[in-house]
C-alpha cells in the first residue's frame, strides 16, 4: 500500500443511524488501484450497510465519500455506477425470471433504432453476454437461460459477471463464495486476483479466512459500527483476524 | 428407472418455455372448437364472432392496464371506478356543448389522472401494498364519478365521440355483404395490444417492468427507479381505462353510474386466465388478450345455449381456480427449489 498515490476510493468518517439504532459510527475505508481489501466482522458489525453506502443504495446520515480524491454524493445506485463501482449483492440481487444476458445488462440495455423507437438490441446483449462470460471463463448453457433454473453457484458467476461488465474500477463483494461448493469456491477467487491485475480495487467482505489471505492485500475489522482494526495481510494471521471478528485485540 | 425420470423431467424443462407462451392459445382454440361444434350455425357467424369482439372491447383495455400492474407484482382494484369517473366526465362535457375531440380527448387524460393518483399515492404515501390504495380509490372515484353526474345516466353523444366504440369498417369493397362489417372496435383492439407488446417486450421501461416483479431489489440494485417505473405502470393503466370509457361511451351511448361495477375482478381474472402470476414477472400480452377472449367465448357460448348466468359465474370461477393451479403446477417445474 503506497500511501503517496491518491486511494481509488476513500470514505472518511461514514456514520448511518436507522431510526435510534447506530449501524455505522465514523467508519474509514480505502482501496486502491489493483488493490484488495478485506472486510470482516461478525454479524451485525455493519459490514453489509457500509457496503450499501458505497453503492448508492443508503444515503450516509454523515460522513463522505472521495473516489479518486475527489468527493462524490451518491444519490442512488446509478450514480456509483456511473464512478466505475460495482457491487456483488449476498442475495445476489438478480431477477430470476429474466434470462442471464438481460440480467447482466438490466438497467443499462443496449438498443437499436427503429425509426424513432429506441428498441432493446438482443442479438447484441446475446452477443457481449457470451464475450464477456467467456472473458471470465464461465459457463452456462445458454445466455437466454432464466436465472432461476441456474445452480448457486452459476447465479454467484453472473452476479459477478454483472458487475464486471462495464469497466468497473472498483467492485465491492458481499461475501462472494458463501453459498458456493468448494470447486467454485477457487474459481471465484482467481476471478478476483485477474480482476486485479487489470487495476481494479476490490473490497471482499467475508467470514471465511481462507478467502481473505488468498486474495486481500489489507483486511479491516468492523466491531459494532466501528472500524476496530487494519493491517496488510502479510503482517498479520488468521488468529489475529478472528480475534478482532470477536473483539480482541 | 431414474434415468428416465429424469429424461421426463428434461423434456418438461424443454416443453415448459413454449406452453408458457402458447398453452393458453391453445385452450382457446379448444373453446373455440367445442362451442363451433355445440352452436354450429351460429357461433363462428360473422354476426356472433363480431359481436364478442364488441363485447370483449373495453374489458379487454382494463385488462391490458391491470395486467402490466400485476406483472410488478401490484394490483389496480379501482380500473372499473377510473373507467366509471372517466365515462362521466366525458358525459358531463359532451352535454355542456363541447367539441368532439375535446370530448374524446377528457376521458383519457381523466383515466391518465386517475392512475397517476394511484402511482403517486402508492409510491410518495409508501403504501403496504397497492391493494389498499386501488381499494381505497375504487370507492373514491366511483364516489366522485356520481358526484360530478348526480347519480343519474347522461345519454345522447355525437356520432364522432361513439366512433371508437361503435363504428363500422365497411368491408362490401371486398365483395362482403354489408352485414359483413369490421367493429372499429376490434381494429382498435389490435392496435392497442400490438403497442404494449412492443412496449413491454422491446423496450427499455417493459423489460424493468418485467424485472421490477422477478425481484425489485435487483432493479433498484442495477439503478433503475423502481418508484418512478411503478407511477408510469399505474398511470398507463388508468390511461387504458380511459379509453375503455371511450368505447363503452360509443357501446352503449350513455354515461351511466353502474358503468364497469365489478369489471376490475373481470380484468384480473382475465389476467390470472391467461397466465400472468400474482408473484409477478411472469405473463405475456398475448395470455391476456387470450384470457379476455377465453372469458368474453364462455359468456357468449353460454348465452347462445340460454345456460343461465349464475352457471357462467360458477364457471368463470372454477376456471380461475383451475388457471391459477396450472400457474403453481409450472412453478414448481420450472424452477429450482
Amino acid at each position: 500500500m503506497s500511501a503517496t498515490t491518491n486511494p481509488l476510493l476513500e470514505a472518511k468518517g461514514i456514520t448511518k443511524y436507522f431510526g435510534t439504532i447506530t449501524a455505522l459510527e465514523n467508519v474509514n475505508l480505502k482501496v486502491h488501484a489493483g488493490e484488495c481489501l478485506g472486510v470482516v466482522g461478525d454479524n451485525g458489525a455493519g459490514k453489509s450497510t457500509l457496503m450499501k453506502v458505497l453503492s448508492g443504495l443508503y444515503k450516509p446520515s454523515a460522513g463522505s465519500l472521495f473516489f479518486q480524491g475527489k468527493e462524490e454524493i451518491l444519490e442512488s445506485p446509478r450514480d456509483s455506477q456511473n464512478l466505475g463501482l460495482e457491487m456483488v449483492y449476498q442475495d445476489l440481487a438478480l431477477a430470476g425470471n429474466l434470462p442471464i444476458g438481460e440480467n447482466i445488462f438490466l438497467g443499462r440495455e443496449p438498443t437499436k433504432n427503429l425509426g424513432f423507437l429506441k428498441l432493446l438490441d438482443f442479438n447484441k446483449i446475446k452477443e457481449l453476454t457470451n464475450a464477456h462470460l467467456d472473458k471470465l471463463k464461465i459457463n452456462v448453457k445458454s445466455a437466454d437461460q432464466k436465472v432461476e433454473e441456474l445452480s448457486g453457484g452459476q447465479r454467484q458467476a453472473v452476479a459477478i459477471a454483472r458487475s464486471t461488465a462495464f469497466n468497473a474500477n472498483v467492485v465491492i463483494m458481499d461475501e462472494p463464495t458463501a453459498a458456493l461448493a468448494i470447486k467454485e469456491v477457487g474459481k471465484v477467487l482467481d476471478l478476483i486476483n485477474s480482476l486485479k491485475k487489470t487495476g481494479v480495487g476490490v473490497i471482499v467482505i467475508s467470514h471465511r479466512m481462507d478467502d481473505i489471505f488468498t486474495v486481500c492485500d489489507r483486511v479491516m475489522a468492523l466491531f459494532q459500527g466501528t472500524n476496530f482494526a487494519e493491517a496488510n495481510l502479510s503482517s498479520t494471521s488468521r488468529d489475529e483476524v478472528i480475534g478482532w471478528i470477536m473483539g480482541k485485540k | 428407472m431414474e434415468d428416465k425420470d429424469k429424461k421426463i423431467v428434461s423434456l418438461h424443462l424443454k416443453l415448459m418455455p413454449y406452453l408458457e407462451k402458447y398453452g393458453i392459445l391453445l385452450l382457446l382454440v379448444i373453446m373455440i372448437l367445442v362451442m363451433h361444434i355445440l352452436q354450429p350455425d351460429v357461433f363462428l357467424s360473422w354476426r356472433n364472432v363480431t359481436n364478442v369482439f364488441k363485447q370483449i372491447s373495453w374489458q379487454s383495455m382494463l385488462a391490458l392496464g391491470v395486467f402490466m400492474v400485476i406483472v410488478t407484482a401490484g394490483i389496480d382494484l379501482s380500473v372499473g371506478s377510473i373507467m366509471m369517473l372517466s365515462l362521466m366526465i366525458l358525459a358531463v362535457v359532451a352535454k355542456a356543448g363541447a367539441p368532439w375531440y375535446i370530448v374524446v380527448i377528457t376521458p383519457l387524460i381523466a383515466g391518465f389522472l386517475c392512475g397517476l393518483f394511484n402511482g403517486l399515492g402508492i409510491t410518495l404515501l409508501r403504501m403496504p401494498h397497492p391493494f389498499i390504495m386501488t381499494l381505497g380509490t375504487l370507492y373514491i372515484f366511483r364516489g366522485t364519478g356520481n358526484l360530478i353526474s348526480g347519480g343519474t345516466p347522461i345519454s345522447g353523444f355525437t356520432d364522432e365521440v361513439r366512433y371508437l366504440g361503435h363504428g363500422r369498417i365497411d368491408l362490401q369493397w371486398l365483395g362482403l355483404e354489408k352485414s359483413q362489417y369490421l367493429p372499429v372496435s376490434l381494429v382498435l383492439i389490435a392496435i392497442v395490444y400490438i403497442i404494449f407488446w412492443i412496449f413491454l417486450n422491446h423496450s427499455k421501461t417493459g423489460k424493468w417492468i418485467y424485472a421490477i416483479g422477478g425481484n425489485p431489489n435487483a432493479a433498484r440494485a442495477s439503478g433503475i427507479n423502481v418508484n418512478k417505473i411503478l407511477v408510469i405502470v399505474y398511470s398507463l393503466c388508468g390511461f387504458l381505462s380511459g379509453i375503455g370509457a371511450l368505447i363503452l361511451a360509443g357501446r352503449t351511448d350513455s354515461g351511466y353510474p353502474n358503468a364497469g361495477l365489478q369489471s376490475e375482478l373481470d380484468a384480473i381474472a382475465a389476467c390470472i386466465i391467461g397466465g400472468a402470476s400474482f408473484f409477478g414477472g411472469r405473463g405475456t400480452v398475448l395470455g391476456v388478450f387470450a384470457g379476455v377472449m377465453i372469458m368474453g367465448i364462455l359468456r357468449n357460448g353460454l348465452n347462445l345455449m340460454d345456460v343461465s348466468s349464475f352457471w357462467q359465474q360458477v364457471l368463470i370461477g372454477s376456471i380461475i381456480v383451475l388457471a391459477v393451479y396450472v400457474d403453481v403446477l409450472r412453478r414448481d417445474l420450472g424452477t429450482r427449489k
